[in-house]
C-alpha cells in the first residue's frame, strides 16, 4: 500500500517534472512553429548554473537567478540566430536547434568536466518530507520528515518505512505553482492574451500595432527560462551531468508527441501518464517468465533460458516512452489530445 | 442520380469548432457543363472546393463524382477517381523546371505509380504529353526554366497545366485569374476556355466580365448557401442575388 | 538542342569513369596504413550519407535516427560472418553486406511503416523516439547485441576466392570501393526514376502531389525503405571493415554524425553527401586528434553554414562555379581574403580560449603555461585571457564588416547573371 502511494508520488513529481520541459517546448512550438530541439540543453543549462550560482550565492538567490540566465540565453539566441532562419522553414530551424544542442553540450563539458558535479539540495530540503510507517500491528500512520527510532523492527513486528523525499515534493510544489501562474499569466493578463492572439494569427497582431518578433523572443525567452527553473530543481533532485539533456530530452519529445502537438492539456496528460508509468515500471522486478509460474504453466528447458521471458518490468522501464510514442502513431496519430491535422 | 450529372453535393455541411460555414448545400453539375460559383467574400467558395477536393471532410453531407460517393476520401483517392483542382495561391513544384513540373503531373494517370525502375528520360508516354501540355499553355519555350523563375502570370497558366495535364474530367479552378491584369486575364480565360474544352469546370471567380463571359450556369454562395444556380441571365435577375450582391454587378456595366 | 545533350552526357561519362578510376588508383597515392583506414571508412561513409541524403535533400525528411538502419545491417552482417565461419551458412563473404542492406531494408519495412504516417517536425521527433528505443533495446537484449563488448567476428573466412581473403586492410578497401562504385551510381539512377522525381515533388509542396494523383505517405515510406537498403549496406561493409559491432552503431551519436556531415557536404546537390562523407572520416580521425573540442568547432560551423550556406560545401561550390565561369570571380577575391582573415582572427582568439580553458581543467597541475600553436599561454595571467578574448571580437567584428561588402558584392553579381539568363531567354 505504501509502496503504492509513494510511488504514484515519486511518479506524479516525475511527470509533473516533464511538465514543467514539455509545457515550455508546447508554448515555443504552438506559437513560432519551432520545434526546440535544444530545450533539454536549456534544461541542463539552469541546472549547471544553479549549481554555480549556488555555491557563490545561496539556494534562493540561484533558484531565481539561473532561470533568468537561461531565459536571457534563450533570448539571445531567438533573436541572433534562429530569427535568421524563420524564413527558411522548419526543416532549418530544427536543424539551427539541434547545432545549438550540440554547442551546449560541449561547453557544458569544457567548462564543467564530462563527469557529473556534486549538485546538492539545500540543508532544508535534505531527507524525507514525510515518512509512510506500515506497522504490522499499528497499521499505517504517517510522520513527517524522518521516521528514525520508529523503523525500528522488533519481536514479532515487522515494520515498513517509505519515506518521501523533499526534493520530489519542491518539484511538485513549484510545477503546480508554475502551471498555475503560467494559466493565470495566459488567460487572465493583457499580454497572455495578446499572446494567445499570436498564437494562431500572427499577422493580425503584428497589424495591431504588437511587436510581435518581440513576442517571439519572450515566449521563447519565457518557454527556456521555464526549462531552466526545471533544470535547477532537477539538477539536485536527480542528477547534474552532461548526459542529463539527452536523457530527459528524447522522453520530452515523446511526451510532446504522445500527447499531441501543440496541445498544452496534452502535454499535461502525457506528462503524468509517462512519469507515472515509469516510475512504477522500475520499481517492479516482476518479468512475464515469473507470471508464467506464478499461473502454474511448467516451461520447458529451451524456453527457461528465453530472454525476452527473463526480462523484468524494470530493464524494460527505459523503453517504456518509446512504446507509447509507437502505440500512439498506430492506434491515434495526432496524439491523445492533439487537434486533427488539417 | 441521373448519369448526366458529373458531379453532384447533397445538403453538404461543414463547420469548423462552432462556426458552421458550408450550411446545407445541394448542387447538381452536368457532364460538360460550366459552371462559376461567386459570391461575397467569406461566402465558403474556397471551403467548398476544398470540401470536394478531399482537403477537408464535410461535417455532414455527400458528394457524388460520376456516381461514386467521394465525401470523406482523401485528396489522392478523389483525384484518381478523375477530378482534379487548381489552388488560388499558386501551388506548383518551385525547384522543378516547368517540363519536369507538368511531367509529374501526368506520371500517376499514365500508370507509372512509384516505379524506379524505369527512366524519366525513356518515358515516350509521360514525356510526349508533357510537351503537349506545355504547348498548350504557351511555354514551350521556357521549358528548362525553372518553375520559381516564372513571371506571376506565366506561374498561373502552369498551374492550370498540372491541373489538366493528369487528364481528370471534372476541373476545380480556384479564382485562376487572382492577380492579373485585364489584358493577362482576357488572354488567360481564353487559354481555360481551349483547355477544358469538354470538361466540366466548376470555376470560383469575382471577375464578373469573366463569369459571363466563360460560364454556362451560376451558382450563387451566400453565408454558406447557394442561394441560386441557374444560366447567366437568370441569375442576374434573380432579386435574392440582387440584394446579397447590391449593386456590383450594375457597376461592372452589365 | 541535341549537342548542348551531347556535350552533357560526355561530360557525365567523364565523371563517371574518373571516379571509377579515383577509386582504384587513390589507394597507390595515400599507401600508409592510417591511409588505407581512412579511404576504407570514407567508401561506407560515402554510402550512408548518401542514402540519408536520399531523405533529407531530396525527399525533405529530417530524421534524427538514421543509424538504426546502418546499425542494424552492421549486426546482421556480423552474425552472419560468424555463421559463415562456422560453417552454417554458405555465402561468400563478397556478398555479406547485402545480408546488411536486407537488414536494412527490413527494419525500414517494420519501423518506417509507423514513421512515414506523419511528415515535417513529427516525422522528425518520431524518429528520434525510434533510434532511442532501438538504442535502449540494444542493452536488454544482450544475445543478439553483444552487450558492453559487442559482437566480434572475422572477415576470413568461408571460402577463398581468387585469392582474395580479405585479410589484408588493402582487399577490404577494393571490396568496399566496388560496393561504393556501384552504390552510388544506382543512388544517382534512383534520381532519374517517377518514384525520385515525385519525392523531389513531394518535398517541394506535399500538398499538390496529392492532388496529382499520389499518395505522399506512399512515397516518403518507400523512399525511407529504400534508404534503409543502402544505409545496411554501409553497415554491413562497416561490419567487414572493422571486424566489431558495438551499440554505439545504433546510437544517437551516429546519427547525429550522419545529419552534421550530410548537411556540411551539402543536401541540395548530388554530389554534396560524398563530399560530407568524406569530411566525416577526416574529421573523426584527423580532426579529433587536433583538438579536444573539436565538437565543438564542428557545431559551430555547422550553425554557421545552417543560418548563411544552408547549400553546405557542395553548395558554395556550385555557386561560385557559376560566378566563375560568368567571369566574375576577380571583383570578389578582395572580400574573399578578407573573410578567411577574419575567420582566421576569430579561429586564433576562440581557440586559444577553448584551449586554455581544457588547459585549466585537465592539466592544471602541470602548471598554468600551454604551449598552443607555437605561442606559451599563461593561464594564471588574465591579460593573456583579455587579449585572446578581444582577439576573438576583433575577428567577430571584422567578419561582419568583410561580409556585408560580400555580400553586396555578391549580389550584385547575381543580379548581373539573373539579367544576362533572362537576355538569352527572350532572344
Amino acid at each position: 500500500m505504501e509502496f503504492f502511494v509513494i510511488s504514484m508520488l515519486n511518479g506524479l513529481s516525475y511527470g509533473l517534472l516533464l511538465f514543467m520541459l514539455s509545457s515550455g517546448l508546447t508554448l515555443i512550438f504552438s506559437m513560432m512553429g519551432v520545434l526546440n530541439f535544444a530545450h533539454a540543453s536549456f534544461y541542463m543549462l539552469g541546472a549547471y548554473f544553479g549549481y554555480t550560482l549556488s555555491g557563490v550565492l545561496g539556494f534562493w538567490p540561484a533558484l531565481v537567478l539561473a532561470p533568468v540566465l537561461t531565459g536571457a540565453a534563450g533570448a539571445v539566441f531567438e533573436s541572433q540566430v534562429l530569427r535568421k532562419v524563420h524564413k527558411m522553414g522548419h526543416v532549418s530551424e530544427l536543424l539551427v536547434t539541434f547545432g545549438l544542442s550540440y554547442i551546449v553540450l560541449e561547453l557544458v563539458q569544457l567548462i564543467w568536466g564530462r563527469v557529473a558535479v556534486e549538485f546538492n539540495p539545500p540543508a532544508f530540503l535534505q531527507g524525507p518530507m514525510f515518512t509512510l510507517i506500515n506497522h504490522s500491528q499499528q497499521g499505517l500512520s504517517l510522520v513527517s520528515g524522518e521516521a528514525g527510532a520508529l523503523c525500528q523492527a522488533a519481536e514479532g513486528v515487522r515494520v515498513v518505512c517509505s519515506p518521501f523525499p523533499a526534493t520530489r515534493g519542491f518539484v511538485m510544489l513549484t510545477a503546480m505553482l508554475m502551471v498555475v501562474s503560467l494559466w493565470w499569466v495566459l488567460t487572465k493578463t493583457r499580454a497572455g492574451l495578446i499572446i494567445q492572439a499570436a498564437l494562431t494569427h500572427p499577422q493580425t497582431v503584428e497589424t495591431l500595432g504588437h511587436n510581435v518578433p518581440r513576442i517571439f523572443m519572450l515566449v521563447f525567452a519565457m518557454g527556456t527560462g521555464l526549462a531552466g527553473l526545471a533544470g535547477v530543481i532537477g539538477g539536485f533532485t536527480f542528477i547534474t551531468e552532461p548526459a542529463m539533456a539527452a536523457t530527459v530530452g528524447s522522453v520530452v519529445f515523446v511526451v510532446v508527441v504522445v500527447g499531441g502537438m501543440g496541445s498544452l492539456s496534452g502535454a499535461f496528460l502525457a506528462s503524468l501518464l509517462i512519469g507515472i508509468v515509469q516510475t512504477f515500471a522500475v520499481a517492479v522486478d516482476y518479468s512475464l517468465m515469473q507470471l508464467l509460474a506464478d499461473a502454474g504453466l511448467v516451461l520447458s528447458a529451451h524456453w527457461q533460458d528465453n530472454t525476452m521471458l527473463k526480462l523484468s518490468v524494470s530493464q524494460v522501464a527505459p523503453i517504456l516512452p518509446y512504446l507509447f510514442l509507437v502505440l500512439i502513431l498506430i492506434f491515434r496519430p495526432r496524439g491523445l489530445l492533439g487537434k486533427r491535422e488539417t | 442520380m441521373s448519369q448526366a450529372h458529373s458531379l453532384v453535393l447533397t445538403n453538404l455541411r461543414k463547420q469548423f469548432g462552432k462556426t458552421e460555414i458550408i450550411r446545407g448545400v445541394d448542387l447538381a453539375v452536368n457532364a460538360g457543363e460550366r459552371v462559376a460559383i461567386i459570391g461575397p467574400n467569406g461566402a465558403g467558395k474556397s471551403t467548398l472546393f476544398n470540401l470536394i477536393s478531399g482537403r477537408f471532410a464535410p461535417s455532414s453531407g455527400e458528394i457524388h463524382l460520376h456516381g461514386q460517393r467521394i465525401d470523406g476520401l482523401k485528396p489522392f483517392e478523389i483525384n484518381r477517381q478523375g477530378l482534379s483542382r487548381s489552388f488560388q495561391i499558386t501551388n506548383i513544384f518551385p525547384k522543378l523546371s516547368v517540363f519536369e513540373n507538368l511531367r509529374c503531373s501526368v506520371l500517376w494517370s499514365l500508370g507509372h505509380r512509384y516505379s524506379f525502375w524505369s527512366f524519366l528520360s525513356r518515358l515516350k508516354d509521360a514525356n510526349e504529353l508533357a510537351n503537349e501540355w506545355m504547348q498548350r499553355i504557351h511555354l514551350a519555350h521556357k521549358s528548362e526554366v525553372l518553375a520559381m523563375n516564372l513571371t506571376y502570370a506565366e506561374q498561373r497558366a502552369l498551374e492550370i497545366g498540372i491541373t489538366m495535364a493528369g487528364g481528370a474530367d471534372v476541373v476545380l479552378l480556384d479564382e485562376p485569374t487572382a492577380g492579373m491584369s485585364k489584358s493577362e486575364t482576357e488572354r488567360f480565360i481564353e487559354l481555360i476556355k481551349t483547355v477544358t474544352r469538354g470538361k466540366t469546370l466548376l470555376t470560383v471567380e469575382h471577375d464578373m466580365g469573366v463569369v459571363f463571359g466563360l460560364a454556362d450556369k451560376i451558382a450563387v454562395l451566400v453565408y454558406g448557401e447557394i442561394i441560386a444556380f441557374d444560366t447567366p441571365d437568370a441569375v442576374r435577375s434573380n432579386p435574392r442575388v440582387q440584394e446579397a450582391y447590391l449593386g456590383s454587378m450594375e457597376e461592372q456595366g452589365h | 538542342m541535341p549537342n548542348n545533350q551531347a556535350n552533357n552526357d560526355t561530360l557525365k561519362l567523364t565523371l563517371w569513369l574518373g571516379f571509377a578510376l579515383v577509386l582504384m588508383v587513390v589507394p597507390w597515392v595515400f599507401t600508409s596504413n592510417l591511409s588505407m583506414t581512412m579511404l576504407s571508412q570514407m567508401g561506407i561513409a560515402i554510402i550512408a550519407c548518401l542514402s540519408y541524403n536520399l531523405l533529407l535533400g531530396q525527399g525533405g525528411m529530417l530524421s534524427f535516427g538514421h543509424a538504426v538502419y546502418s546499425g542494424m545491417g552492421s549486426y546482421l552482417t556480423i552474425h552472419a560472418l560468424n555463421a559463415v565461419s562456422q560453417g552454417n551458412l554458405h555465402l561468400p563473404v563478397t556478398l555479406l553486406p547485402l545480408i546488411g542492406g536486407l537488414a536494412g531494408m527490413a527494419f525500414a519495412v517494420l519501423l518506417g511503416f509507423v514513421t512515414t504516417r506523419k511528415s515535417g517536425t513529427a516525422f522528425s521527433m518520431i524518429t528520434l523516439g525510434m533510434a532511442e528505443l532501438v538504442f535502449a533495446m540494444s542493452l536488454m537484449f544482450s544475445e543478439f547485441f553483444g552487450g558492453e563488448a559487442g559482437v566480434s567476428g572475422n572477415r576470413v573466412a568461408g571460402e577463398v576466392f581468387l585469392g582474395i581473403n580479405y585479410g589484408p586492410q588493402r582487399q577490404v578497401y577494393y571490396l568496399i570501393a566496388a560496393y561504393t562504385f556501384v552504390c552510388v551510381a544506382l543512388l544517382y539512377a534512383l534520381t532519374q526514376t517517377p518514384l525520385g522525381r515525385i519525392l523531389n515533388a513531394v518535398r517541394d509542396n506535399p500538398e499538390r502531389v496529392e492532388f496529382i494523383g499520389y499518395n505522399t505517405q506512399q512515397v516518403r515510406y518507400r523512399a525511407f525503405i529504400i534508404a534503409g537498403f543502402f544505409a545496411g549496406i554501409a553497415g554491413g561493409l562497416g561490419a567487414l571493415n572493422f571486424e566489431i559491432v558495438t551499440a554505439e552503431v545504433v546510437g544517437p551519436a551516429r546519427s547525429g554524425a550522419y545529419l552534421l556531415f550530410t548537411f556540411l557536404g551539402g543536401a541540395t546537390f548530388f554530389f554534396g553527401p560524398i563530399l560530407g562523407g568524406i569530411l566525416m572520416v577526416l574529421a573523426f580521425v584527423l580532426l579529433s586528434e587536433l583538438t579536444k573540442a573539436w565538437l565543438l568547432y564542428l557545431g559551430m560551423i555547422f550553425l554557421f553554414m545552417v543560418v548563411y550556406a544552408p547549400g553546405g560545401f557542395a553548395g558554395l561550390i556550385m555557386m561560385n562555379v557559376r560566378v566563375i565561369k560568368a567571369g566574375a570571380f576577380g571583383r570578389l577575391r578582395v572580400t574573399y581574403a578578407g573573410l578567411f582573415a577574419a575567420a582566421l582572427l576569430m579561429l586564433a582568439g576562440a581557440s586559444s580560449l577553448i584551449e586554455m580553458i581544457y588547459h585549466l581543467q585537465l592539466n592544471a597541475a602541470i602548471g598554468p603555461v600551454l604551449n598552443f600553436a607555437g605561442m606559451a599561454l599563461d593561464t594564471s595571467s588574465s591579460s593573456t585571457w583579455i587579449s585572446a578574448a578581444l582577439v576573438l571580437l576583433l575577428g567577430l567584428a571584422f567578419f561582419e564588416w568583410v561580409r556585408r561588402r560580400f555580400v553586396t558584392a555578391w549580389e550584385q553579381i547575381q543580379t548581373e547573371l539573373a539579367q544576362q539568363t533572362a537576355r538569352k531567354e527572350l532572344a
